[in-house]
C-alpha cells in the first residue's frame, strides 16, 4: 500500500476538474460555498482583496480556523501557505488539508526558493504567468497549476493574459523539431525532460486550472474556453453583494461554459459583482502575480 | 455501442480517453436528451456533494433513473456514492439504484489516500489490477444480492447488482481497461424489461 505518490497528488487534481474551488475566511462562508455547490474550499484569513486594502504581513491561516472548516465541510479543505515557507507548509500537513497553495497571495517567505513539494505527502497547487513558471513549479513536485491573474483585483484581464500565455507556449512546443527542445527549455527556464513531455502532450502534465479576478459566470466561462480546466473564485464571490447566489452561478457556469443560452439563464437576476481595479490603480510593486518567478 | 459519460463535474475526460483507446463510441453527458443515444452510462470520480447538486439542476436526476431501469450504469469513487442506496451523509442525495450503504470520504483525507494492488473476478477470471483511492468511499452494509467483484482487506471495493456496477476506486487510473471491458460486456446480454 502506497500513500504520498505523486500518482495519487495529480489523481486528487484529475477529480477537481470541470468544477470551482472558493476562498472562505470562515465556517458559514465554507457551508454557504459547499451549498452552492463548491467542490473545494481554500481556508484563509483574509480574501485577496482585504490582504490588498489591509496590507501587512500575509500568513498561513490559523490552525483552530482550518480544523474547525474541516468539521463542518465534507468536500476537500485546501490552504494557503507562503512562498518558500516550508514550515508552514508542514504545519498545514500536519492538519490534514487536502491541497496546499503556495500561493503569491500571502507575502513570500523565501525570495529565492519555493518549496520542494516532493518532500510532502499532501498535494500542493502553485500559480504561473507562463509556461516556464509553470513546469518550474511542476519539476519541484506541484500536483496542480493555475494560472496567477490579479488576485482580489476582480478583473479578468491577467487571468487571461497568464492563461493565453501558457497555451501558446504549449502550442508552440508542439510545432519544434526535438533538436529546438534543448534550446527552448533553456528559454523557458524549464526542466528539458518537462518541456520534452509537453511537446510530445500538447498540455501539461498536470491540470491547469484558472485563478485570480474572477468575478461572473462569464468570467469563468471565459477562463474555461481558453482552456482551463477548474476555475478558483476567491475575492469574486464573498465581496459581491450576493455570495451564495452567485457562487451557485458561478458553478453552474464551469459546467455548461460552452453554452450561451444556459449563461445567460444562470447569470439572469444577480446582483452587483465586487467592484474590482483597473489594473492602473494596483502600482506595478504591489501586484501579487509578480511575487515568486 | 455508445457510452455516456456524466460529465458535470469531475474525472470524465480520463474515462473517455480509455474508452477512446478501445474504439468505443462515447457521448459526455450535461442534459437529459445526451442521455437519449446512450446504451450505458458512466458516473466518474469527482466530488459526490457537487454532482449530486447538478443532477437536480440539470433535470438529470429523472432521466437517469429512468434511464437505469434498462442500461448499465457504472459508478467510480463519488459515482459509487450516487449508485448508493444510502450514504452516510445527507449532503449528497444518491440515486439508490445498488443495495448498499456508503461512508464518505471513509479512509481519511488526501493525506491517507493510496494505491494497492487487487484482484477482481470478472466473468470468472481472476485479472490483477492496480486500485487507486482517492478519499475514497467504503462501503459499510449491502443487501445479499449484491455481488462482490473485488476486495481489500476483506471489504468490497468492486461490486455488481443486477445491470449495474459501483467501484470505491479509480479504474480510470489503474492503467488498464479491465474494469470498462468488464463493463460494456454487461450490456450485450439480453435485458428483459
Amino acid at each position: 500500500m502506497e500513500k504520498g505518490s505523486i500518482e495519487l497528488k495529480v489523481g486528487l487534481a484529475e477529480m477537481l476538474k470541470g468544477g470551482v474551488i472558493m476562498d472562505v475566511t470562515t465556517a458559514e462562508q465554507a457551508v454557504i460555498a459547499e451549498e452552492a455547490g463548491a467542490e473545494a474550499v481554500m481556508a484563509l484569513e483574509r480574501i485577496p482583496a482585504d490582504i490588498r486594502e489591509d496590507g501587512g504581513i500575509a500568513r498561513m491561516s490559523q490552525p483552530a480556523m482550518i480544523k474547525e472548516i474541516q468539521g463542518k465541510v465534507s468536500i476537500p479543505v485546501m490552504a494557503k501557505c507562503r512562498i518558500g515557507h516550508f514550515a508552514e507548509a508542514q504545519i498545514l500537513e500536519a492538519l490534514g488539508v487536502d491541497f496546499i497553495d503556495e500561493s503569491e497571495v500571502l507575502t513570500p517567505a523565501d525570495d529565492t526558493n519555493h518549496i520542494n513539494k516532493h518532500a510532502f505527502k499532501v498535494p500542493f497547487v502553485c500559480g504561473c504567468r507562463n509556461l516556464g513558471e509553470a513546469l518550474r513549479r511542476i519539476g519541484e513536485g506541484a500536483a496542480m497549476i493555475r494560472t496567477k491573474g490579479e488576485a482580489g483585483s476582480g478583473n479578468i484581464v491577467e487571468a487571461v493574459r497568464h492563461m493565453r500565455m501558457v497555451q501558446s507556449q504549449i502550442k508552440e512546443l508542439t510545432l519544434l523539431d526535438e533538436e529546438e527542445l534543448m534550446a527552448k527549455s533553456k528559454d523557458l527556464g524549464a526542466p528539458y525532460s518537462l518541456v520534452k513531455q509537453v511537446a510530445k502532450l500538447g498540455k501539461l502534465p498536470v491540470p491547469n486550472f484558472a485563478a485570480g479576478g474572477i468575478a461572473t459566470p462569464a468570467d469563468a466561462s471565459l477562463m474555461m474556453q481558453l482552456g482551463a480546466e477548474s476555475v478558483f473564485v476567491g475575492s469574486g464571490i464573498f465581496k459581491s453583494e450576493d455570495p451564495a447566489v452567485r457562487a451557485k452561478a458561478i458553478v453552474g457556469a464551469v459546467t455548461y461554459f460552452d453554452d450561451p443560452k444556459k449563461l445567460a439563464e444562470i447569470s439572469y437576476g444577480l446582483k452587483e459583482a465586487m467592484k474590482g481595479l483597473d489594473m492602473s490603480e494596483i502600482p506595478a510593486d504591489q501586484r501579487m502575480q509578480e511575487r515568486g518567478w | 455501442m455508445t457510452v455516456g459519460i456524466l460529465s458535470l463535474q469531475g474525472a470524465y475526460a480520463l474515462h473517455g480517453e480509455i474508452l477512446r483507446s478501445m474504439d468505443v463510441s462515447l457521448q459526455y453527458v450535461r442534459y437529459p436528451k445526451d442521455l437519449e443515444n446512450c446504451d450505458s452510462l458512466i458516473i466518474p470520480g469527482g466530488e459526490s456533494t457537487t454532482i449530486s447538486k447538478l443532477l437536480d439542476e440539470s433535470g438529470l436526476r429523472q432521466a437517469v433513473l429512468d434511464f437505469a431501469k434498462q442500461r448499465s450504469i457504472l459508478g467510480t469513487c463519488a459515482g459509487m456514492i450516487l449508485m448508493a442506496k444510502d450514504a452516510d451523509d445527507d449532503k449528497v442525495n444518491p440515486l439508490r439504484l445498488i443495495d448498499m450503504k456508503v461512508s464518505r470520504n471513509a479512509y481519511g483525507r488526501q493525506v491517507d489516500s493510496f494505491t494497492t494492488n487487487l484482484e477482481m473476478s470478472l466473468n470468472g477470471s481472476t485479472v490483477s489490477t492496480k486500485g487507486v483511492f482517492i478519499r475514497a468511499p467504503r462501503i459499510i452494509s449491502f443487501g445479499q444480492d449484491l455481488e462482490i467483484l473485488a476486495k481489500v482487506n476483506d471489504e468490497p471495493v468492486l461490486v455488481k447488482q443486477g445491470l449495474h456496477m459501483a467501484s470505491s476506486f479509480h479504474p480510470e487510473l489503474s492503467g488498464n481497461n479491465n474494469v470498462h471491458r468488464y463493463f460494456l460486456s454487461l450490456n450485450r446480454k439480453p435485458v428483459s424489461t
